[in-house]
């Protein structure tokens, strides 16, 4: 029966580290609690070319991220990217006139939306389309751009 | 050559009779599960066995190859200038991939050959005919215990593993090579995913649980009782365990990671 007993505590021991090894997981290394704040609102902005923006990008102002891109569609209408950024429900002041551009992170690094605030004294709600928007760079045309412009002065 | 067609065929009816009785096997386990609800220290002796035995070589093993992902990984890292990345190296690779499979692996190795050849012995010497004698059920009696036990330690092994790791990660990275601490943490906490990632890694070990453990159990039962026999199905297990378990890990990959 002793013998029995401390069999129990040893599995009782291991199946706890197993559940704390998995909260770490959760806790630590993933985003999980990200998904605490999830409830945030919807927010549209379409954009000419988005780049190598993804789902689950971040979306930030002046640098602290307020939210995710969390779906991109291509509108039918004007064949330009449907972008829904979702944010959090913290930052519930934004004016409805702020602009959202595309940047990269470092040269190599992933993209991102980054907001500049606007002055309007109303902010958006639920379901706003952001009208400002500033495509992504692409590299290939900002140099056939430099050439062709290169190329001009020449003449 | 009528002789060659002959014997591959042998060989493929062979191998089909198996797959059934495998199954047909598998059914009779799962059916003896409902009833462990009132045999639970039935299920905890086993979890003893095929899961707090294991604990030290997981915990061993997780650490040590935490410790070479980051040492491997700075030094490709550092040619970029993106050390900072190693947190993310780290966890990425031990939570979708290393840690379901390397786990999954060694408990092939530990727990499958020891359960392989404990079902067989007992089939050889005729302590499974014995309880049928009694009307006792073996696989209910034996064999559904170590399945559920080994259903149940293998995804947190590998949870334990992914943990371990990172943290062996994070002891080479941060303490031998002076990567950032706190780039380390936040760089992996924005790049890992709970669902897509983790919950992937943990559905893997499971699934992985589940073909160890039912490949192991297997091959015991099925095994010629004799000892060579024994010896033969426990190298088996540990074969098909490991073809099993990358094959099925390829799979898994494609379904998760694939898009």
């Amino acid at each position: 029966m002793i013998q029995n007993k401390s069999t129990e505590i040893t599995v009782g021991m291991f199946v706890a580290a197993g559940l704390v090894a998995l909260f770490v997981l959760a806790m630590k290394v993933s985003n999980f609690t990200e998904f605490n704040d999830d409830a945030g609102y919807q927010v549209i902005a379409e954009f000419e070319n988005i780049g190598g923006l993804k789902v689950r990008s971040p979306v930030t102002m002046a640098g602290v991220r307020v939210g995710r891109v969390s779906s991109i569609s291509l509108s039918p209408e004007t064949y330009e990217a449907q972008v829904t950024l979702s944010i959090y429900a913290d930052f519930d002041n934004i004016p409805t006139d702020t602009a959202a551009s595309i940047y990269t992170a470092g040269l190599l690094g992933e993209q991102y939306i980054g907001l500049e605030v606007g002055a309007e004294d109303e902010f958006l709600q639920d379901g706003d389309v952001i009208d400002l928007t500033q495509p992504a760079l692409v590299l290939e045309k900002m140099i056939s751009q430099f050439l062709f412009s290169k190329a001009e002065g020449d003449d | 050559m009528i002789e060659t067609i002959r014997s591959l065929g042998r060989w493929g009816l062979n191998t089909f009779e198996r797959l059934g009785r495998a199954h047909i096997f598998l059914f009779q386990v799962l059916t003896g599960i409902p009833g462990l609800a009132f045999r639970g220290s039935l299920v905890v002796q086993q979890l003893f066995y095929v899961g707090v035995l294991s604990f030290a070589l997981i915990l061993v093993s997780g650490l040590f190859v935490g410790m070479v992902l980051g040492l491997q990984g700075y030094n490709t890292l550092v040619d970029f200038g993106a050390e900072e990345s190693l947190g993310v190296l780290v966890s990425l690779s031990l939570v979708r991939e290393l840690g379901p499979v390397v786990a999954a692996l060694l408990f092939a190795g530990r727990a499958g050959s020891a359960l392989t050849a404990e079902i067989g012995l007992m089939k050889s010497t005729e302590q499974l005919s014995g309880m049928e004698m009694m009307a006792v059920d073996p696989i209910r009696r034996v064999i559904s215990p170590r399945f559920l036990a080994g259903f149940i330690s293998m995804p947190l092994l590998a949870a334990i593993f992914s943990a371990v790791g990172i943290f062996g990660g994070f002891l080479v990275g941060h303490g031998l090579l002076g990567v950032d601490d706190g780039a380390f943490w936040s760089q992996m906490q924005v790049k890992t995913d709970w669902y897509g990632d983790v919950l992937n890694g943990v559905i893997k070990s499971v699934v992985f649980g589940f073909v160890v453990t039912w490949i192991a159990l297997f091959e015991g039962y099925d095994a010629i009782p004799t000892s060579e026999g024994v010896g033969r199905a426990t190298t088996r297990t540990v074969v098909h365990s490991a073809f099993a378990i990358l094959g099925l890990d390829f799979v898994l990959t494609a379904l998760m990671f694939g898009d």
